[in-house]
């Protein structure tokens, strides 16, 4: 679009299941008639035979000729409607109009405001209580939240972020946490085709005051706060970013059932090592949020047992290689790493970064190493640029120490842990700001 | 009759759209040079290459050049002037 608006005439080509996305995205860029044309999915892992027979072949939406649609989408005439493009406004009222139950429940689950499970409706009476749990004014706009990069930045407001808290079935005192949340413009409905969810860590006394869970079933169904503010969090990225409606604002292959809900506080109590806000530069007397996209892949184990150093290389082998893992650990874990040296977070994850490899040929064979990483490689950034010069068979150190977030979370029944994929990208925010 | 409530509205505030025009088009490619961007999503580099081939078969009056952005998904702008300042036409992909 910016290159139309050069004097260029372009053709965007996409592959075919992102026609009404890429549609979408047009006509919200007030450029709808942008020429588009689009191949059969997949391009990925298609041989060179195969792209040109896309490129010889039609267009899998019109039906039509690809190449035919190409050269006419940069030769013929522009018409009225390319030079005027759209403009529109568009509103969102602050209340609907009066209905039952009932049929207010169906029209927020047909309007896909809901995660399609039963929600408290947002009456007047609930949002004004839930605006009760901050000092903040119900005007005051609180972030700008988008699916992804190529799409517009929605504006929200304090009330806006309530009517959603409530929806969840949050409290008021757990509100300052949802509006940390949201001010964060992390949202946890990417409309990645990896199918991201939102994982937040709750830091700081805020745990304790609104009876959060750090102990047994902690990121689980098994207490309020965590339940209901990890599904505010989800529920306010869909409906204040513009939406999470599949084949438009969701492209998620598989979707994540982390999407529901992935909210639970550190047990910093239990814990051997610093709290994870204090190794980011809180102080412990401060309570935060810590806001990972990720959540597509979890490896469990137990531990750390005599082979623990063959059993972590392996799990970390199995990680998506461009996005580290969250550790989670059980406080019987994080004390059995103490008893054998590691004594701070940083030098277990240290010993990670350094002794979980892969053969480069291995590390760089994903879809997002090769269209993220390699440029960063081929641009000369490191690390990427020096495990882009690996031979085939050499390993490379598959994460930077930065990129591991150790959390302690558990009830101690048994020394369990999880990889979860989790990039924190600095994303930690101020709960007590929104008190 | 079962009782009705008023209940909030959702969703955030979108931006307001404004209509842009498409650039001009001239009746042909011939003479002029035509970019092929790669984006760099996977595969797509193997992709315009094809279609470069397409075009010295079919098209060799037209003047291909494959570029690149420096980064994934985010705008270059030295790379739009590039193809602005000589540039007759564009074909970007592939989105997917």
């Amino acid at each position: 679009m910016q290159l139309e608006q050069q004097g260029v005439p372009t053709v965007a080509v996409h592959t075919h299941v992102f026609s009404r996305l890429a549609r979408s995205v047009a006509q919200t860029n007030g450029m709808p008639t942008m020429r588009q044309v689009f191949v059969p999915q997949p391009v990925v892992g298609r041989s060179p035979a195969e792209l040109r027979a896309y490129i010889d072949g039609n267009d899998p939406i019109t039906g039509r000729p690809f190449m035919a649609e190409v050269l006419e989408g940069l030769t013929r005439p522009l018409d009225a409607a390319d030079l005027a493009g759209v403009s529109f406004e568009r509103t969102t009222p602050r209340l609907l109009e009066p209905d039952t139950e009932e049929n207010l429940q169906r029209l927020f689950i047909e309007n896909h405001w809901t995660d399609f499970l039963p929600i408290v409706l947002p009456t007047e009476e609930r949002v004004a209580a839930m605006l009760a749990g901050t000092s903040h004014r119900p005007d005051e706009i609180v972030g700008r939240m988008r699916p992804t990069a190529y799409r517009e930045f929605w504006e929200y407001t304090v009330e806006k972020v309530a009517v959603n808290a409530v929806m969840a079935g949050a409290r008021p005192e757990y509100f300052p946490v949802i509006l940390a949340m949201a001010a964060s413009g992390v949202t946890a409905r990417s409309s990645s085709t990896t199918s991201f969810a939102g994982v937040a860590v709750v830091n700081g006394p805020i745990r304790r005051e609104i009876g959060m869970n750090p102990g047994i079933g902690a990121m689980g169904p098994y207490n309020h706060a965590n339940a209901t503010i990890g599904r505010a969090y989800s529920l306010l990225s869909q409906n204040l970013q513009g939406g999470s409606v599949p084949n438009e604002t969701y492209m998620g292959s598989q979707g994540n059932p982390l999407s529901y809900s992935c909210c639970f506080p550190e047990n910093e109590e239990r814990s051997p090592w610093t709290p994870f806000h204090v190794e980011h530069g809180f102080r412990p007397e401060e309570s935060t949020v810590s806001l990972f996209l990720g959540g597509w892949y979890t490896i469990f184990g137990d531990g750390p047992r005599d082979t623990w150093q063959q059993r972590f290389r392996r799990a970390f082998a199995a990680c998506d290689t461009y996005i580290g893992p969250i550790v989670a650990l059980d406080p019987l874990v994080a004390r059995g790493f103490v008893e054998r040296g590691f004594d701070t977070k940083q030098k277990l994850a240290e010993w990670f970064a350094r002794n979980c490899r892969l053969p480069a040929r291995e590390y760089w064979d994903s879809i997002w190493m090769q269209t993220l990483a390699r440029p960063r490689g081929l641009a000369g950034i490191e690390p990427f640029a020096s495990r882009l010069k690996a031979a085939p068979d050499e390993e490379v150190e598959i994460f930077r120490p930065e990129d591991i977030s150790i959390v302690v979370v558990g009830g101690e029944t048994q020394p369990t842990w999880r990889l979860i994929a989790g990039s924190l990208r600095g994303n930690i925010v101020s709960v007590d700001k929104w008190r | 009759m079962a009782d009705q409530v008023t209940v909030h509205d959702p969703r955030g505030y979108p931006p307001k759209v404004t209509g842009k025009a498409l650039a001009p088009r001239k009746e042909t490619l011939e003479g002029r040079k035509l970019y092929l961007v790669d984006c760099l999503f996977d595969n797509s580099a193997v992709f315009m290459s094809q279609l470069q081939h397409w075009f010295a078969e079919h098209l060799p009056a037209v003047e291909t050049a494959i570029i690149r952005p420096r980064e994934s998904w985010v705008d270059d702008p030295e790379m739009r002037a590039a193809i602005a300042a000589d540039g007759g036409a564009a074909i970007l992909g592939v989105g997917l």
